[in-house]
């Protein structure tokens, strides 16, 4: 007995230790938001786990009347084309000018990554699938508040369509700004979490995200990202460089 | 037996203290340093949308309740045309904003998050442990008696006279003292808790009562400023007396003890 206890190879012991003591200190783990060091990403991910472990993950945010729907400013990119804009891509924004003077009929997403059948969706096949209209309060970071009726596909349901894999991780959205960012996948497979299409019964509006946003409704305004144009199905946290949140100095969860 | 304290909250009568606990004086070190950092991060956070409302929502294109001169983000003119939702006049709209604002909320909530943790977790030890040890009980509870107006107002001239007996460097506290303290420690600090959370989305998804207590995220919004302000009043109150009731023997008292 004596021999077998000790016959734990020391490498793997003090792995083991050295794992159990990270979880312990920084509740790290490969697949958690990097730190890089800095304190306040780490206050950031106590945030994070705290709420992952003591709040229901299926609790749904609440829902107005049609008569509670509020005006609403359009901020940050309210139009991907402008290169005068802060956050103008020069990779896809010249893209985007043609896209919007064809009505988006060119427009196409691309959902990638890990799952079983990559593709694209025109606007017209998202907008065929099962769809979800909710009236809620979007809730911008810079602390003013609006409430709008969103129609569009439950993220789940395209994830769904592209047969993803069940130990994907994160699901990241990228812009025609230079927005990209991520949700896990409690977030991402959440009724209430959806790309919509439709804003108060009309399209989108330009400067709310056409012809696609995503409306995560347990975190704040900015983690919605507007003008989507690719979804990445992935198994380990990418920061998403500067376009990312943890990149521009931001925190990557935010519902506080 | 003449050192032992007697309890009295008599402004008039003299009386020894056995001096600040010493897990008290952690704890108040602790939570000046929180409340700092609070205070500073909340002010650039609040410079971000200096703007107040009630009820659920409130925006740049909404009328306020109270706008606050720290910033210069709100600058409607600057937004570019309205275009209506509904085909009915006088419905909300929607306009683009087209100006940089000042924003430095990538640090700025994070630190207040990070700070609200670390204040919350020192209010949870300090109350445990003022329970536990009698602290609360026997310093900071107003005696039912103690409540009458008249003894309240005695005291609160006194203080105007600046009356105050000089320090004892611990408890017993005065009345309008002990009444103070029991209210920030219990009613003030919560409350900036509860209308904190009742801001996060990810905590009104499954508590949407603390949106119908506080009538709505704006509301809870605006209830944390003016309960900020009240504690920073205090904040300056407190230090004021420090100051008028003996500078160094109070520090000395909270920091090395009696």
């Amino acid at each position: 007995m004596t021999d077998k206890r000790i016959s734990i190879p020391r490498r793997t012991f003090i792995r083991g230790m050295g794992a159990s003591a990270g979880v312990a200190v920084a509740g790290c783990s490969k697949t958690d938001p990097p730190t890089y060091g800095n304190l306040l990403r780490m206050g950031d991910n106590l945030t994070y786990k705290t709420h992952r472990l003591l709040l229901p993950e299926h609790s749904l945010a609440r829902e107005y009347d049609y008569s509670d729907i509020s005006s609403v400013p359009a901020i940050g990119t309210t139009n991907p084309a402008d290169s005068n804009q802060l956050l103008f891509n020069p990779e896809h924004g010249q893209a985007y000018e043609h896209l919007l003077a064809g009505a988006f009929a060119d427009w196409r997403l691309t959902v990638e990554g890990n799952v079983a059948k990559p593709g694209t969706f025109t606007l017209a096949d998202l907008k065929r699938m099962t769809s979800r209209t909710q009236i809620t309060r979007h809730t911008c970071e810079e602390g003013w508040s609006a409430i709008a009726q969103w129609t569009g596909v439950p993220l789940r349901a395209v994830l769904e369509a592209c047969g993803m894999q069940q130990d994907a991780k994160f699901v990241e959205f990228h812009s025609y700004d230079a927005i990209a960012d991520s949700v896990d996948m409690i977030d991402a497979l959440h009724p209430q979490t959806i790309l919509a299409y439709g804003m108060n019964g009309r399209d989108l509006p330009t400067g709310h995200g056409a012809p696609l946003r995503l409306r995560v409704e347990r975190q704040l305004g900015y983690k919605s990202v507007k003008f989507i144009r690719k979804i990445v199905v992935a198994n380990d946290f990418g920061d998403l460089g500067k376009g990312g949140p943890i990149g521009a100095g931001w925190a990557w969860y935010v519902g506080m | 037996m003449a050192e032992v304290a007697v309890p009295s909250n008599d402004i008039d009568a003299p009386a020894d203290s056995d001096g600040h606990l010493r897990w008290v004086r952690v704890c108040h070190w602790i939570v000046v340093a929180g409340f700092f950092t609070l205070a500073v991060s909340g002010i650039f956070i609040l410079m971000v949308y200096p703007r107040l409302h009630w009820g659920e929502v409130g925006n740049d294109l909404m009328p306020s309740i109270l706008d606050l001169p720290i910033s210069g983000n709100h600058r409607p003119d600057e937004y570019g045309t309205t275009t209506q939702f509904s085909a009915t006049a006088g419905g909300p709209v929607s306009a683009n904003r087209n100006y940089e604002i000042f924003n430095q909320n990538g640090w700025a909530r994070s630190l207040h998050f990070l700070a609200a943790w670390l204040l919350v977790a020192t209010g949870v030890i300090y109350v445990t442990a003022g329970l536990i040890s009698g602290h609360v009980r026997r310093d900071l509870l107003p005696r039912l008696k103690e409540l009458a107006l008249g003894a309240m107002w005695r005291d609160f001239k006194a203080h105007l006279r600046t009356q105050s007996k000089a320090a004892l460097g611990g408890p017993p506290y005065g009345l309008l003292q002990k009444l103070i303290y029991f209210i920030v420690i219990f009613v003030a600090l919560p409350l900036m808790v509860i209308t904190g959370l009742s801001m996060a989305p990810a905590i009104t998804a499954p508590f949407p009562i603390l949106l119908d207590v506080f009538g709505g995220y704006q509301s809870a919004r605006t209830i944390h400023f003016f309960c900020f302000a009240a504690l920073l009043l205090f904040v300056i109150a407190h230090v004021v007396m420090v100051v008028m009731t003996g500078f160094w023997k109070q520090v000395r008292a909270m920091t090395l003890g009696k």
